[in-house]
């Protein structure tokens, strides 16, 4: 047998040419490993190379985006007002066990802490905080902080504060003082929930006028459910057309889904309020074919935000299901129809099972779009047809309670993670596209 | 790609039992009125935009050109399209940047997790506007970053980032490698193949992403409402006001002249797609 | 699509662009906030143009609806971008108390004694006489409404009703539809049970309610027919009568208030923010507001300036004055919170 020439293996690897093994007879297994060693090397090289390109990016959005998120989350349960602010009462309070009013070193301390702090006008955030747990209790505070006496410490600090208001005297209040004097607290998670904490560390629903969070989320995902199943009914037979219709159907309607798709947000919604308003051209419309006598509300109620967001996340129900339908070949139906099928049966039972992923693609995107909607139901709802992404915004704007405002956030993401999550596996979804 | 089949002369197919006939024109009719709520609100806007009233209704009292002079003024919405346009071109360019460089990687394949790092990336389309809002204006107050441009550009640049990530995927999706491997053979190294072959065949999917970013950017109120001060006021804050508080005829002049620009990217896009399916060898 | 240096070049362009926009972000404007519409039009001309060309500040405008939220967040995240806020009294009292206003350096503003009882306080210089009160556009009322009473009579006077959204006024307003005289209602408003009625008597009216945040929506509803009658800044109202729109305000039960100017606390802006309040405190600038739109001055000097024709619609007028209500700061300023939060819960449910 004559020898066998030597054989090079020259591989391209982004342009650079290297000689990954000369491959020479009777030292195959030798060669192999080198070969098998190169090859992890590109290998290694090109996945070094991927994260390098992914890598900016990564970190940008851990930055910018997952840290704000984590750090918000840990704001549901922090809790830092009084142990801050109030810091010698926070130690007096730990040895009273909760049986009648806590005795002078308690009031003493409270009356330095609340000097203190009402000088140096840092006293609102305990004050707040306190108030979350006895509606009054801020009030209560600051009239105190006001009367208390500056200088010179009085005899008696309980009686001073007693003289000022009789209601030092109740434990609830000390109660709260003690509850609150934790550097974390589970507070805001269970008052998302309609719970609350017990001083003994049990659970237990909350007062009846608090408890307004559970019926929040309930509103929030009846209302994604409502847009959503509208936005099928009308997306449906629309995407149908697109794709069954004839090219030149196919070119109108494409326009009537796109435009609205690019138009801003604002525009759509500012539109509507001119529609719907009481001398809108909609109530003129209906007075005008005497439908009704006198204009009646279509805005800042329940009726204007479904419009709306219907009208905005239509193109998002449209866009998959148009792309599912376009891969449906015609003939099977026609198969169907030869065989004796009518068309209602032939669209049930053959056309209908191959567009389920798109349905499912498109309720999906549009049930999370709308759970999370802030913009439209502000703009043309009334107070009661906010759903959780309002109060959200409410507490951090309006009321400050930057905890509740957390705490709401975090069960909404778990609510869309998880829906996500499920609902992608269950329908196989691939990467999300944009038509 | 056309379906054999979807021809159609205008009509029901003929010898059709008379309720199908029926159900064939009620499902046209019913398509149309939702083209008709697709369209009409957007439609019923312009004519006011150029009313003599200052009343948003029907019928006009006259032909006037006062409310565009209005938004010509420059306080307040010559500002706010100036902020709009100095946050829009940022974001742009930092989320075009970023996502067409992590587009390449993904596509790149054989990396580990590699789904859970794209769903990652794409995570801002998914979680509600509002706790992102919340999250970053927490933490932008903390490092300095709140009532900024840089701060805003940033927050933008998050939102738009997925858009770009998932356009230029779907260029590089049934992208020739041969090209590639067929350029390295000849020599030429990896910033020349990327300049040469590479980003000429996914510019198309670069600019669309980038129209993508802007478009988000520009109509972007949210993140702006929490991270925005009176000096970065941008357009789609400035209309946020005014719809919540009263709406005028210069609002609706303001949204006609965003319709106008939603025509033109919608038509980019289009153009934009149709060149990037040719290059790929697709016919659409 | 791009060639190689037309693409750099461009790319080169918007990043050195947006670093040197970024680079803008450091210094700004004096901003000075008030109350939109066409009040802060009336100031705009009265007082920002002016300052503006005396001074060669430039000034920036914001607007607001209110309350202590935007002002308590810019302090507690440091991120101050107002300057100069137009607040309520009790806002006034407790944003002093809780921090969030610098004091008011009184030496350079001139003598407190020159101004108004309660205009010249450790925060806040007052700047108009206002008030709330009822009114109605006259085209789609049948008949006069004389008071709250009527505003609550959806049998007479049918149609929408506009309040504006909060507490404050409105609980007032509802004991005085219900029977109680104007110099007792906040006797009944400090028990719990006088709470409770304010409370019941609004659910009466909640199925006709629309609520108002912005000063210029009352007008602009009253116009469009959206409200029939509601309860409105009173500046406006005149404002919108000259203007041609057949508005009338029914005085009796009017709830009249100070506002004063203060500035936010670690404001960068601290020297032009004092400088604006002083110019914008003048009696002959102050002067030049009731003219332009009827609020009271509270410099006592520029209360002679006010031309007569102007004075009947002043909320301080003799005739507008009876059964009139001062709205009391002691009262709001503790309880304002607790029952803004129960009205907001309220008002959700």
């Amino acid at each position: 047998m004559p020898p066998l020439p030597a054989l090079r293996l020259r591989v391209y690897v982004m342009g650079r040419a290297m000689t990954v093994a000369v491959v020479q007879p009777g030292g195959l297994a030798e060669e192999s490993r080198a070969l098998k060693r190169a090859l992890k090397r590109v290998e290694r090289r090109r996945r070094l190379r991927a994260i390098g390109l992914i890598g900016p990016l990564f970190l940008f959005l851990a930055v910018v985006f997952a840290l704000p998120i984590v750090l918000m989350l840990h704001r549901a349960v922090d809790n830092p007002e009084v142990v801050t602010h109030l810091p010698r009462t926070t130690e007096a309070i730990q040895g009273w066990e909760g049986d009648g009013t806590p005795g002078e070193p308690a009031f003493a301390a409270l009356g330095q802490d609340l000097n203190e702090a009402f000088y140096a006008r840092r006293l609102a955030e305990p004050a707040r905080r306190l108030n979350y747990e006895i509606t009054g209790f801020r009030s209560m505070i600051m009239a105190t902080s006001r009367k208390l006496p500056r200088g010179e410490a009085p005899e008696s600090w309980k009686r001073t504060f007693l003289d000022i208001d009789p209601a030092w005297s109740e434990p609830r209040y000390w109660q709260a003082i003690k509850d609150t004097a934790q550097p974390y607290t589970l507070h805001y998670l269970l008052a998302a929930l309609d719970l609350r904490m017990t001083s003994d560390g049990g659970v237990v629903a909350a007062p009846k006028e608090q408890a307004i969070y559970r019926g929040l989320f309930g509103r929030t995902l009846w209302m994604a459910f409502v847009i959503t199943a509208a936005s099928l009914l009308m997306g449906y037979p629309l995407a149908y057309l697109m794709v069954n219709g004839g090219k030149a159907t196919r070119g109108v309607l494409l326009i009537f889904v796109l435009l609205p798709f690019w138009t801003s947000l604002l525009v759509r919604t500012s539109a509507w309020v001119v529609l719907l308003q009481q001398e809108g051209l909609v109530n003129q419309a209906l007075q005008w074919i005497g439908a009704i006598d006198d204009p009646v509300q279509l805005i800042y109620n329940r009726f204007g935000v479904y419009v709306g967001m219907v009208h905005i996340l239509l193109p998002f129900m449209v866009m998959p299901i148009y792309a599912v339908m376009r891969g449906v070949p015609a003939s099977h139906v026609q198969a169907a129809a030869s065989l004796g099928a009518t068309p209602f049966t032939a669209f049930r039972r053959v056309y209908l099972p191959q567009t389920v992923s798109g349905v499912g693609a498109g309720c999906l995107l549009v049930f999370i779009l709308s759970v999370g909607f802030y913009i439209t139901p502000a703009l043309l709802g009334s107070p009661r047809d906010q759903m959780v992404s309002y109060f959200i915004a409410y507490y951090t704007n309006q009321t400050l309670n930057w905890g509740m405002a957390s705490a709401l956030g975090v069960i909404l993401l778990a609510a869309i993670l998880l829906l996500y999550a499920v609902f992608s596996r269950m329908l196989g979804l691939g990467r999300p596209r944009l038509a | 790609m056309r379906n054999p089949g979807t021809m159609r002369i205008p009509g029901p197919p003929p010898h059709t039992p008379p309720v199908y006939r029926l159900w064939w024109y009620a499902m046209r009719l019913f398509v149309a009125l939702v083209c008709i709520f697709l369209l009409a609100p957007i439609l019923a806007i312009v004519p006011i935009s150029f009313s003599s009233g200052s009343f948003l209704t029907y019928p006009l009292p006259g032909f006037s050109l006062q409310w565009y002079a209005e938004v010509f003024e420059p306080r307040p919405w010559m500002f706010a399209l100036k902020n709009s346009l100095i946050v829009g071109s940022g974001a742009t360019v930092l989320a075009t940047t970023l996502g067409t460089l992590a587009a390449l990687g993904l596509a790149k394949g054989n990396l580990p997790g590699r789904s859970a790092v794209n769903a990652f990336l794409i995570s801002p389309m998914i979680v509600p506007l509002v706790i992102t809002a919340v999250g970053v204006y927490f933490f932008f107050a903390r490092i300095g970053l709140n009532a900024s441009y840089p701060g805003l550009i940033l927050g933008h640049t998050a939102l738009a980032v997925p858009f770009v990530v998932i356009t230029v995927t779907a260029t590089l999706e049934g992208f020739d490698t041969n090209l590639i491997r067929a350029g390295q053979s000849l020599g030429a190294g990896p910033l020349r193949v990327f300049r040469r072959i590479t980003l000429p065949l996914i510019a198309p999917g670069v600019a669309s992403g980038a129209i993508f970013a802007f478009a988000i950017s520009f109509d972007e109120v949210v993140v702006t409402v929490f991270l925005a001060g009176p000096a970065q006021r941008t357009l789609p804050r400035q209309m946020f006001d005014g719809i919540r508080e009263n709406i005028s005829p210069a609002i609706l002049a303001v949204a006609t002249l965003l319709v106008l620009v939603a025509l033109a990217l919608m038509v980019t896009i289009g153009l934009l797609k149709r060149r990037s399916d040719r290059l790929r060898g697709l016919h659409g | 699509m791009f060639d190689q240096i037309g693409w750099r070049a461009a790319v080169a362009a918007l990043a050195v662009s947006a670093l040197g926009f970024a680079g803008q972000a450091t210094a700004r404007d004096l901003t000075v906030v008030s109350w939109g519409g066409s009040y802060q039009d009336a100031q705009r001309e009265v007082y920002f143009e002016p300052f503006k060309e005396a001074t060669g500040t430039s000034l920036l405008e914001d607007s607001y609806n209110g309350g202590l939220a935007k002002i308590r967040s810019m302090v507690q995240t440091g991120t101050v971008t107002w300057d100069v806020v137009q607040v309520e009294a009790p806002e006034l009292i407790r944003g002093c108390q809780q921090g969030l206003f610098e004091f008011i350096p009184w030496d350079k503003m001139g003598d407190r004694g020159n101004f108004i009882d309660g205009a010249a306080t450790d925060c806040g210089v007052g700047t108009i006489v206002w008030a709330v009160a009822l009114a109605y556009n006259t085209e789609n009322v049948d008949g006069t409404p004389a008071g709250w009473a009527d505003f609550w009579d959806v049998e007479k006077f049918p149609g929408k009703r506009g309040l504006r959204k909060g507490a404050k006024f409105n609980l007032e307003i509802a004991l005085m539809a219900d029977g109680v005289p104007a110099d007792r209602v906040y006797e009944v408003l400090a028990t719990d049970e006088g709470v409770d009625r304010a409370f019941n008597k609004l659910d009466e009216l909640k199925p006709h309610m629309q609520w108002w945040e912005a000063g210029a929506q009352p007008p602009e509803w009253l116009a469009s027919g959206d409200v029939v009658m509601s309860s409105a800044y009173n500046g406006r109202i005149t404002a919108a009568q000259k203007e041609g729109q057949p508005f009338k305000i029914a005085w009796d039960g009017q709830v009249y208030a100070i506002d004063s100017w203060v500035i936010v606390r670690g404001s960068p802006k601290m020297d032009e923010a004092v400088e604006f309040i002083r110019y914008a405190s003048q009696p002959e600038n102050q002067a030049g507001l009731p003219k332009a739109i009827p609020y009271g001055p509270t410099h006592v000097a520029a209360i002679e300036e006010v031309p007569e024709d102007v004075r009947p619609d002043l909320p301080t007028a003799p005739q507008n004055l009876e059964n009139a209500l001062r709205n009391d700061t002691e009262f709001w300023i503790d309880r304002e919170e607790s029952l803004d939060e129960r009205f907001n819960s309220w008002i959700a449910q």
